[in-house]
């Protein structure tokens, strides 16, 4: 399961602010959905099934995509895996 | 209307491009809700900007350097008490803070309350002292050592691993890369600030600074900590952000406990990638950022004023993180009369 880290900021802008390191990035309106996604509790395979809802992509191609964005999330120190 | 008016004199009004804190502390107090506050400029030089700024310094007087020693000093304050009746001064350099504490009695014997460290305490986050406190309390720092010798120093910068940071002895810091840097910004440092100079291991990583304020009995009245955004070739930040993280406020309780800290202060930290934390420096005043405690819900100055005024004073529990500073440069226009007032008599 993954896990965002706790009081991650996410403005309707797609700018993500993490109140305990003070950084801050920018995001698409793909990435925000993604980070909402987490912030629900969501888990890959049901992340991957939403994106499928709205990308008219195979499967292997948006798990791929997924798990690139997340291997980002996991190197800034914004998700860890429980 | 407030129910209690109270005059403060404050120092560190060069709000330049390495600003004093003098500025910050006196938006904090005009702030107050609940006092009635008028400031009273004690400045070094004719062109601190802060004396210009009436909105938030009503008057200013021409204060001697520290240097000058105790005596100069009180003959100058007792001057400018005899003019203005103040209750309060707070000092917001570090090399005044010797003189000002020595003068503790006496300030009081003429009316002037201080809320200051003592002389040990002092004496214990000084530069030179400071690695020692931090080996002795378990706190992480990068290793320091001192040089008063050029021969030592490049029989050690022979053997080191680089880069460095070189500090002189109260202040300024350079990062060097090679043996001849080393050497070059000792003598540098040696001529400007005097021996010894200290040589630090470099960690690189991001700048955390904590402004604090301690009661003098081992509570820690507020602290808010801040991740630099930007920061200027001479290492001042320009820009940054509240920021909350349960690891800092500890640090900011375990240090203000140790010295049992009666003042301001501000922590200096550095955050490497894989989190560690390395305590850089313990400031023995508020920062220049200060202000930005007020806007995130921690008025620490006025905090003081409280306390140093017998007023009840509840350490803050919480504040607004992702408060932000930018600081900006303005040219304040003035004219040519209100230099010649400073610069001719000493008063603004």
């Amino acid at each position: 399961m993954i896990k965002l880290k706790k009081n991650i900021a996410l403005s309707e802008s797609g700018f993500i602010f993490d109140p305990s390191t003070g950084d801050s990035y920018s995001v698409n309106q793909t990435g925000s959905e993604i980070i909402e996604y987490l912030k629900e509790g969501l888990s890959e395979d049901q992340i991957t099934d939403k994106l499928k809802d709205t990308f008219d992509s195979d499967e292997e191609q948006l798990r791929k995509d997924l798990d690139d964005f997340l291997h980002h999330l996991r190197q800034l120190k914004m998700i860890e895996n429980v | 209307m407030s129910d209690k008016s109270f005059k403060i004199g404050l120092t560190g009004l060069n709000a330049i491009d390495s600003p004093g804190p003098g500025v910050g502390v006196a938006r904090c107090l005009k702030d107050a809700d609940d006092l009635d506050i008028e400031i009273i400029g004690l400045a070094y030089e004719t062109l601190e900007p802060g004396i210009y700024l009436h909105d938030l310094i009503k008057k200013s007087y021409q204060v001697p350097y520290p240097s000058a020693g105790t005596e100069q000093v009180f003959k100058r304050l007792s001057y400018i008490q005899s003019k203005e009746q103040l209750d309060l001064i707070i000092p917001n350099f570090d090399a005044e803070l010797w003189n000002y504490i020595k003068l503790t009695p006496q300030l009081k014997e003429i009316g002037i309350r201080t809320f200051m460290p003592s002389l040990e305490q002092l004496d214990k986050i000084n530069k030179l002292n400071l690695d020692e406190f931090a080996r002795n309390n378990d706190l992480p720092s990068p290793s320091t050592k001192k040089f008063s010798s050029l021969d030592e120093l490049e029989e050690f910068g022979r053997e080191a691993e680089y880069p460095l940071v070189i500090k002189g002895k109260f202040y300024e810091a350079f990062i060097v890369y090679n043996i001849a840097q080393l050497a070059y910004y000792y003598n540098k440092l040696n001529a400007k600030w005097g021996l010894p100079v200290l040589v630090q291991e470099f960690v690189d990583g991001n700048e955390i600074v904590i402004a604090g304020l301690g009661d003098g009995n081992g509570n820690l009245i507020g602290a808010v900590p801040l991740r630099k955004l930007f920061i200027t070739d001479k290492g001042k930040g320009w820009a940054g952000v509240v920021i909350n993280d349960p690891q800092y406020l500890d640090l900011a309780e375990k240090i203000n406990k140790l010295l049992a800290w009666k003042g301001g202060f501000e922590i200096e930290l550095t955050r490497k990638d894989n989190g560690d934390v390395f305590l850089l420096e313990i400031n023995p005043r508020f920062p220049a950022w200060i202000y930005t405690t007020a806007a995130a819900g921690q008025n620490m100055p006025l905090a003081l004023v409280h306390m140093a005024m017998g007023m009840e004073q509840v350490p803050f529990q919480q504040y607004e993180t992702g408060k932000m500073f930018v600081r900006y440069s303005w040219d304040h226009i003035t004219d040519i009369s209100e230099f010649q007032k400073i610069s001719t008599l000493g008063e603004l």
